[in-house]
């Protein structure tokens, strides 16, 4: 058995470990793997989610128990401090000494600080690690309570504005310097640079380019940049984003051969100049370059398998630089060469300063082929341009199409991923070609996406490629003659939509029956509460009913917070309130000790109430005239209004009167994922309609409605349905386009994603909503106003009800609280405690 | 916060010396859980009603040490009885108290009986 040591347990070393358990060799080998970090690898690619995520644990590539389970001996926090290829030995920080048969060094690279005065002063950041970003959070918050917020991101690179966004997200007001003429300038033109400029300036962030840094002054911690021009810009914290450069250290020091610009120099073996020592991701000079991308890593890592193991791969000769800007609101891409412009090329750009797009490709001079591009805008093209440069496919006639949007707004001059050859690579992480992707479905070893994503690994790195593989396994079912079905789990062989139909036309009246008949299995945590909107949609019965196929926040008609303890969220239709109401909130808050706080629905949040505490609260609440605002529920959450024409010097048309309105009539509606509505008086926008779900703005004659908007992670602008409609008109197209809604998505499915996935998109929506195309429009409306006419507060049946009243209580057996449930003081109230 | 986590151990069906009665079985949702309190531990205590079983296991979710296992939601996976953390649905076996999602997590499982329409846990102190 020989023994392998790998140096570093980045993401390319764990690729390694994820290579070498998967041989046919596996056993013949021994495993230790050094790292120096505290935790076991994590997607650093995805770093800047992490201020977004829960925890540290959802970045991991595999969680501990996967190295324990593969035989993986693990060693974080160990520091490789020497190699000794002479004796086939490393040494650990803490002088242990650890023989190997085969060393391979996945070491990656450390951030870049220029030797400017004053980058060891306290507030100063680099950012590369989980700990950066703790260190960055900790600091801003601290910052925030001084009552400080400006931020500085020295260096417009990819990572750099990276950085910067999330700095934003800290709350900063960031600014970002950059030493070039230009933004991200290895992979933008002029051109793009300023484009990008200007929307990267509408978000909030400011730019500063052909910036020196010389100094960076303050007393105790940061507190401005000079520049070699004289001028100076104050901040209160610095984030370095100047580049990367290899951890070569190890192997420099054993006197290994090493690039001129740092690297451990490799060839296509990926072995260094050292007898059984390899290198492999961001530490390896491979072919005159450093490669700062995850894709050619993992690459190094499957050549470096194969050599040890026997086999014979090589490293690819050129390496694709492509890349996608993520996360900074606005899209970014670059590929191939984008700035490649001499006699043999010709360069084709698209430019809309209005809609702040800009595209360019550059295409050989017959047209042939595409040697690289930029997107700035609007990325939606980049994987399919990509794969028809990576793939070198013959472009279509006039290649300006490829860019230009076309009239009709219909099909892209791109072609799809069915167009491709087998041998084009769709998932560029883990090197998944497309006839890999479609063999594992015509072989009959996957059915579904999910089965391919586990079997080929497609997508499971950057992501960014999953739409076209779901296209692709979609395709090849069909062409099987096996109907692609999303089913909702393992208990129900149907779409939402089927079952829909199947319980309303069966008139099944509960869960278990629709088990029985349609069903396998004992139900679990995803089909129950899908059922359970599927019933209170037919039926509008309320979450009162079936309880324990509720979601956990219906069935306590309470959102559960951190500790578990419950929000109260009472209805306040149109955020209109009078002032005796509001002062019954403040009462109650009092009486209960309830954190109170303003929401983003124009409505007011309690938190912190115990389970037994929920319908004593509610008592006073609906005693008081308020009712359930469904908060928990995937339902109609709030319609936001302005104040509109009764106050405001714009207003056209009473925004309040019509939101009021139309809260009043659809709460208590459940639907496939939660519902949000705005009233705008005015083109000025203020209620944020268009935000919503369907979004009401005044014009000079009627109501304007748009559908299908949303906030949060993936925002979309609702799109106009209709236009110049009065009161009525407006309400029966809204009852058409829900209803229909409801009937047809897929389980958690905004409106946005369920338009998206519409055949036809707008137009044909337009046609059943608007033209009545499929003659359901009656039906749907009767649905509706059966729905509306059978609305119940669910609050006020439950308090009502003794028998429903038993499930809030802590404990069965005891009326105590529970004692393992804590709040501590924050500014004037309160907030939960956390143990973990 | 460790002395609360040490509380809970697996008891076998085999080592039970204490039959704490828990309550009547109509105290309990059906497929569904609650909570009970037993010296200074809490229990949830599940009744697959569908197939006339039932399960308990600690109620302290060990993700975030919050006592919320009970209010989470029931079902199966490929044949196993599991209970989905009302928190961040993380799920875990009423079998043998394994996480179901591939994390570290356990929880631990206690034997329930049902004897005159009273329901029963096994604990071994
Ligand atoms: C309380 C509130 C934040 C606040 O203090 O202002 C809030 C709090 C939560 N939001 Fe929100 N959202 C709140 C307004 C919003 C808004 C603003 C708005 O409605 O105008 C948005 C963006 C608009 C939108 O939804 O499109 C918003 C987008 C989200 C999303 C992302 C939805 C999406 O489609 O991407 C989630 C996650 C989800 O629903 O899956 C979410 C989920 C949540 C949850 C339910 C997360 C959770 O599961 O615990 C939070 C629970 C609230 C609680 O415990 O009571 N919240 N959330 C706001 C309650 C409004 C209300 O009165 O009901
Ligand atoms: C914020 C951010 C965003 C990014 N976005 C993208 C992107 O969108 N697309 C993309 O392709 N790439 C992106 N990257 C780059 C990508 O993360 C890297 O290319 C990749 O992580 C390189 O993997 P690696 O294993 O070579 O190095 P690393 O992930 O850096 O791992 C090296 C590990 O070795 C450890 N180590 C070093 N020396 C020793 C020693 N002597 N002893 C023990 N352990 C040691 C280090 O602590 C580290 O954990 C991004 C990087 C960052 C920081
Ligand atoms: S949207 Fe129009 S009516 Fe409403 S507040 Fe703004 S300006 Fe006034
Ligand atoms: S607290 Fe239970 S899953 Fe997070």
């Amino acid at each position: 058995m020989e023994k392998i040591i790998v140096v570093g347990n980045g993401m390319v070393g764990y690729k390694f470990c994820e290579k070498l358990i998967a041989s046919p060799r596996r056993k013949d080998f021994e495993l230790v793997v050094f790292g120096e970090e505290p935790r076991s690898a994590y997607d650093r690619v995805h770093l800047s989610e992490y201020f977004s995520k829960e925890q540290p644990d959802e970045l991991l590539m595999a969680p501990l128990s996967w190295y324990h389970e593969n035989d993986i001996e693990l060693r974080t926090s160990e520091l490789i401090r020497e190699i000794r290829p002479d004796q086939k030995e490393v040494v650990t920080y803490k002088d242990e000494i650890f023989s190997y048969d085969r060393l391979v060094l996945a070491t990656g690279s450390y951030p870049f600080v220029p030797p400017i005065k004053g980058t060891d002063k306290p507030g100063v950041f680099v950012y590369r690690t989980i700990e950066d970003l703790d260190a960055m959070r900790h600091y801003a918050s601290r910052l925030k309570k001084e009552g400080k917020t400006r931020a500085v991101v020295l260096g417009g690179g990819l990572l750099g504005l990276e950085a910067a966004n999330a700095a934003k997200e800290l709350g900063m007001q960031t600014d970002v310097v950059e030493f070039a003429p230009r933004l991200m300038p290895r992979q933008l033109d002029d051109s793009a640079s300023n484009m990008l400029e200007s929307k990267i300036k509408s978000l909030g962030i400011n730019v500063h380019l052909n910036k020196a840094t010389s100094e960076i002054a303050g007393e105790e911690g940061v507190e401005s940049l000079k520049f070699s021009d004289g001028s100076s810009l104050k901040t209160d914290m610095l984030i370095i984003s100047a580049g990367i450069r290899p951890r070569d250290e190890l192997a420099k020091n054993a006197g290994l051969k090493t690039g001129e610009r740092g690297g451990v120099w490799v060839d296509n073996k990926m072995q260094t100049s050292a007898k059984d020592i390899y290198a492999i991701g961001e530490v390896a000079f491979y072919n005159g370059g450093l490669y700062g991308l995850v894709a050619p890593g993992y690459n190094m890592a499957e050549v470096a398998v194969e050599q040890i193991t026997g086999g014979d791969k090589l490293m690819i000769e050129s390496i694709d630089m492509s890349t996608q800007l993520k996360l900074i609101g606005t899209e970014v891409a670059s590929f191939g060469d984008p700035f490649i412009d001499n006699d043999e090329v010709a360069t084709i750009v698209y430019e809309n300063k209005r809609s702040g797009i800009y595209k360019r490709i550059n295409v050989s001079r017959e047209g042939e082929r595409l040697l690289g591009g930029i997107l700035i805008g609007d990325s939606s093209d980049y994987n399919n341009l990509f794969q028809l440069y990576i793939n070198a496919m013959k472009l279509p006639e006039n290649p300006e199409d490829l860019i230009i949007p076309s009239k009709d707004g219909k099909e892209s001059a791109v072609g799809s991923a069915l167009d491709y050859p087998d041998t084009a690579q769709i998932c560029s992480c883990e090197s998944v070609t497309k006839g890999a992707i479609c063999g594992s479905v015509e072989s009959g070893d996957c059915e579904s996406l999910g089965d391919v994503i586990k079997t080929t690994k497609a997508a499971t790195g950057c992501g960014g490629c999953k739409p076209m593989v779901a296209d692709l396994v979609k395709a090849s079912l069909k062409s099987m003659g096996k109907e692609v079905k999303e089913t909702i789990c393992a208990h129900f062989k149907f779409s939402r939509q089927e079952l829909y139909d199947l319980i309303k036309i069966n008139r099944i009246k509960d869960y278990n029956e629709a088990l029985d008949l349609f069903g396998q299995g004992n139900g679990c945590e995803i089909c129950k509460p899908a059922l359970a909107s599927i019933f209170s949609s037919i039926y509008m019965e309320t979450a009162n009913k079936q309880v324990t196929i509720q979601d956990s926040n219906d069935r306590f008609l309470a959102n559960i917070q951190k500790n578990g303890s419950y929000s109260v969220v009472p209805r306040v239709p149109g955020g209109e309130i009078t002032p005796e109401k509001l002062m019954v909130l403040g009462r109650v808050a009092q009486k209960y000790d309830l954190y109170s706080k303003i929401t983003g629905g124009q409505r007011i949040d309690l938190f912190g109430a115990q389970l037994h505490q929920l319908p004593h609260i509610w008592r006073e609440l609906i005693d008081a005239g308020f009712e359930s605002g469904h908060a928990y529920g995937k339902s109609l959450r709030t319609v936001k209004s302005c104040v509109g024409s009764s106050w405001c010097r714009y207003g056209m048309h009473e925004s309040v009167s019509f939101a009021i309105q139309i809260e009043e009539r659809y709460k208590g509606l459940r639907s496939p994922h939660k519902l949000k509505g705005g009233v705008s008086g005015c083109i000025r926008e203020c209620a944020e309609a268009r935000g919503k779900d369907f979004g009401i703005i005044a014009v000079e004659s009627g109501w304007n409605l748009y559908v299908c908007g949303n906030g949060g992670a993936t925002p979309k602008h609702a799109i106009l349905l209709a236009e110049q409609l009065d009161d009525e008109t407006c309400i029966k197209y809204i009852d058409r386009f829900l209803m229909y809604y409801i009937r047809t998505a897929p389980p958690l499915t905004r409106t946005a994603p369920w338009l998206e996935k519409l055949e036809g998109g707008i137009d044909y929506l337009k046609d059943v909503v608007v033209n009545d195309s499929l003659g359901i429009a009656e039906e749907l409306e009767k649905e509706m106003q059966e729905l509306v006419d059978k609305y119940e507060c669910e609050w006020k049946q439950a308090i009502e009800d003794p028998e429903m009243m038993k499930r809030f209580k802590h404990f069965v057996n005891s009326d105590d609280a529970d004692d393992n449930l804590e709040f501590v003081p924050m500014r004037d109230q309160k907030k939960a405690r956390v143990w973990k | 916060m460790q002395n609360i986590i040490e509380q809970y151990n697996s008891v076998a069906a085999t080592d039970v010396k204490k039959w704490f009665k828990a309550g009547k079985t109509s105290d309990f949702p059906t497929d569904g859980g609650a909570c009970v309190k037993y010296e200074s531990k809490q229990i949830a205590v599940f009744h697959f009603t569908r197939i006339s079983k039932w399960y308990a296991c600690q109620n302290l979710c060990p993700h975030k040490l919050e006592m919320v296992i009970s209010r989470g939601m029931i079902g199966e996976d490929e044949g196993i009885p599991k209970v989905a953390c009302p928190m961040h649905k993380k799920t875990f076996s009423l079998e043998d108290g394994g996480n179901l999602n591939g994390d570290d997590y356990k929880i631990a499982v206690y034997p329930v009986k049902i004897e005159d329409e009273n329901v029963y846990i096994g604990f071994s102190d």
